[in-house]
This record gives C-alpha cells, structure tokens and sequence, in this order.
C-alpha cells in the first residue's frame, strides 16, 4: 500500500516537474481557446474540430457558465475539465451561500488554480491536462476580466490570450493587433485570431460573448459565418489598398 | 404567529406572508421578505424557526442553481419540491429544521402548481395551502371561496379576504403581509399589505 502513495510528480534533478511539463503538451494537443477582453465585453472563442456525423453536437459544449457572471472556455483533457467545472460550479455556490456575494473572477481563477496545485504535489495523483481561460465580469466594480490557468496551477489576468493548439501562433497575433476594443470589434478581433489557426467557417468555430447586463450569450452559426464573411471582406479590401498605391507611381 | 398561505390560479400560483421578524415580545422589523424567489419560476414562502428558515431557503436557492449551472435547464417544480422534502427528511432524526414551507412554481408543459411542505418532511401537491395560526381563519376563507381557475383580481381579492380576516381574528396578528405571484413570465412581487410602515424621519 505504503507503494502508491508516492508521488507521480517528482522533481528532475535539474528541477523540472515533468509531468506537469507533460501536461502542459496535452494542452498543447488540445483544441485551440483564445479570450479577447474588451472594455464592455469579454469573448471566448474556441476550435471546433469536426462533428462526427452522428454525433448530437449540442452534447459537446466547450464554453461553459460557472455562474450567471463568469464562463470558461479550457483547452486540453475534456474529461479533467468535466471535473474542474463541476468543482467551480460547486464554489461559486458555495460562496454564494456562505458570504452572501458572488465570486470574483479572480476569486474562482485562484480556486481553480489551486485545484490545479493540489494535484501536483499530491500522492498517487496525476496534474489535470487542462488549461483553462476564465472570463467574468468583477460583480463589484463591474470591470472585465479575462484570467489563465495551467496545469501547474499558475495564474495570471490578460487582456488577452490563447492556449491549446498553434496558441504561439494566436498569441503572437494578437500581441501585433491588439488594441481596447468594445462590442462587436472585439468579437472580431476574437474571431481574427481564431481564423490564422483555424479553418474559416462558423461550423468550425464555437464564440461566446459576454456582458454585463446579458451574461453569457452563445453566438449562433450564422451570425458567426455573418461576422467571419465580414473579415474576409476587410482583409480583401486591405490587400486591395495594398496592391493600388504602387500603381500610381 | 407567523402566516403563510397559497393558492393556484389560472396560469399563476401565489403566495402571501406575513412580514414580522419577533423574537419572544419583540418585533425586530415588520418588512422581513419570507417568500424567496428561487428562480426564475419558483417561489418559496417559509415560516418558522428564524435562523432554520433562512439558512435552509438559501441552502436549498443554491442548490437549484447549482442544477440549473449543471445541466443547463431549471428544476421543474416537482422535482425542487421532492428535493426540499428530501432535505428535510435527511435532517429529520439528526437535527431538524423548523420550517414550513409552500412552494408555488410555473412549468411550462404543466403550468403552475402549489406544494406544501412540512417540517416533518410531509409532501403534497395542493391548490390551497396555508401555515401558522393564521391558517386556522385563511384556510376556512379559502375553503369558502377558493374555486379553480381564478383569475388574479378575484384570488388577490381573496387573499385579501384571508388578511382581513387573520388581522380581525388573531390575537397578535402580524401588520404587514407581502404578495408574490408566479406566472408564464416569471416569479414577482405582487403587493404589500401595509398598516405599519418603517418610522419616517422625525420633523423638527
């Protein structure tokens, strides 16, 4: 007995914790999560790979609601994230009923980040391979928040950020492009750096916005397909412009 | 002393209560809210030992919503009505709660319906229902003139009737009653029934 509760999370002797470096691939394998947050709205954004045709596709939701104020949207091992959500869900009520207030989104990042510790440093146990983006309005001063976990349990606020798969190639996107944005234009900026990773299309995309006043709000595909024809159009006319000054010299 | 009372209407269910927080001889406050909103379409009106009503209201409120987070739809009204009497009926040979509770809810499929709980964890599905001594006066007015499928104005005529009653004949009747209804559209207050308000600033 005495011989599975050693720890599967050892250090290295150079001082790594490899399984969690081995989580941190699984979140790299999962589907690719980006988060924008705007001064009005915050956006999740998240790859959908392709429905397998007898597949009921409203069972796999992949942005969730912890409460009416704080969604998450996590890339990496879908079952460790059934429980993660479960756990915050639970919290959020929990806090609710003891103190009377809802969370904070920083309030249930740490709860979640700290979930995540714990099974680094516990026996017998494996880290959960997810990474996780959390949005959510503060319920106090109203102010957006977009927060990340890994598996490791670190966290930390963004104004914005993408994990699971090419997330380099997001982040680096939307480290060039990013500016304050509201409503529609940070939807778009979401959707912009989705598309550099994945295929064009509102049947592979799934975009949750939100607000303050509405919560949570799952676009439709079609409003998806309307704003990604609207990038397509923009990024065309941009070539356009490009090609048009060079002829006039 | 505490009243709580309910009926079923046509396409609505209400609840009225009395509004006094006491404690032995003294009134803490006359404006105490004892009919929860549980969600968007359930009302929960309770009466009872102080400290158990509210802690197991809110116990209950969050756990409906944690289902309702869970697994994206609301409890129907039966089942948040099975739930609480399980609850209490968990409690029951620990440590119970003293709690009376009638749970009116709207479902979309069945329409509004009235639950009566009781603190020994006792279940039915009712159209009228009440708690307290001032059950003793409500339920004969209801008994009188309570018929199905009332419409808003003649049940809150009623309910009205019962107040009239309970304030006539109780020997310590509460002032206050508050009014909440549950329909197609949602839980809400209704009304207030007031003869004492909160003490306006004196004037010089």
């Amino acid at each position: 007995m005495a011989r599975y509760d050693r720890a599967i999370t050892v250090f290295s002797p150079d001082g790594h914790l490899f399984q969690v470096e081995y989580a941190l691939e699984a979140v790299r394998k999962g589907n690719a999560a980006v988060g924008v947050r705007g001064t009005d709205v915050i956006v999740l954004g998240v790859e959908k790979k392709s429905t397998p045709k007898l597949q009921d596709s409203r069972s796999v939701r992949k942005i969730v609601s912890l409460d009416t104020h704080i969604a998450l949207a996590c890339a990496g091992l879908k079952a460790d994230a059934r429980v993660l959500i479960n756990r915050a869900r639970i919290e959020c009520q929990s806090h609710r009923l003891t103190v009377e207030d809802p969370v904070t989104v920083e309030y249930i990042t740490r709860y979640i980040a700290g979930l995540q510790q714990k099974y680094t440093q516990s026996g017998g146990v494996r880290p959960f391979g997810l990474s996780a983006l959390i949005i959510g309005f503060d319920p106090y001063s109203g102010a957006p928040a977009l927060y990340q976990t890994d598996p490791s349990g670190t966290f930390s606020a963004w104004k914005a950020n993408a994990t699971g798969r090419n997330s380099n190639s997001m982040r680096e996107f939307l480290e060039k492009n990013y500016k304050e944005t509201s409503g529609q234009e940070t939807v778009k900026l979401a959707i912009r750096a989705l598309l550099e990773v994945v295929e064009s299309g509102g049947k592979n995309i799934e975009i949750a916005v939100m607000t303050k006043e509405q919560g949570l709000r799952q676009l439709e595909e079609a409003e998806i397909d309307a704003i990604v024809a609207e990038i397509e159009a923009e990024k065309a006319a941009a070539e356009a412009a490009k090609k048009a000054p060079s002829k006039d010299s | 002393m505490e009243c709580v009372f309910g009926l079923v209407g046509d396409g609505f269910a209400l609840v009225a209560a009395d509004s006094s927080a006491v404690n032995s001889i003294l009134v803490h406050k006359s404006n105490e809210d004892k009919i929860m909103i549980l969600d968007s379409h359930k009302l929960l009106g309770a009466s009872g030992e102080a400290g158990d009503r509210v802690q197991f209201t809110e116990y209950i409120q969050k756990n409906v919503h944690l289902y309702e987070f869970r697994n994206g739809i609301p409890l129907s009204t039966a089942a948040a009505a099975n739930f609480t009497r399980g609850e209490l009926a968990q409690a029951l040979r620990k440590s119970p709660y003293s709690v009376n509770i009638l749970l009116a809810g709207y479902d979309k499929d069945i329409g509004p319906s009235l639950y009566y709980i009781d603190y020994i964890a006792t279940l039915h599905k009712v159209d009228k229902g009440a708690f307290g001594y001032g059950s003793f006066f409500s339920l004969s007015m209801m008994d009188r003139h309570y018929h199905s499928g009332m419409s808003l104005k003649e049940a809150v005529d009623l309910v009205d009737k019962c107040i009239v009653e309970i304030r006539t004949r109780l020997v310590v009747s509460p002032p206050n009653f508050v009014i909440k209804i549950v329909d197609k559209d949602g839980a809400k207050e209704y009304a207030w029934r007031e003869t004492i308000k909160d003490a306006e600033e004196p004037t010089a």
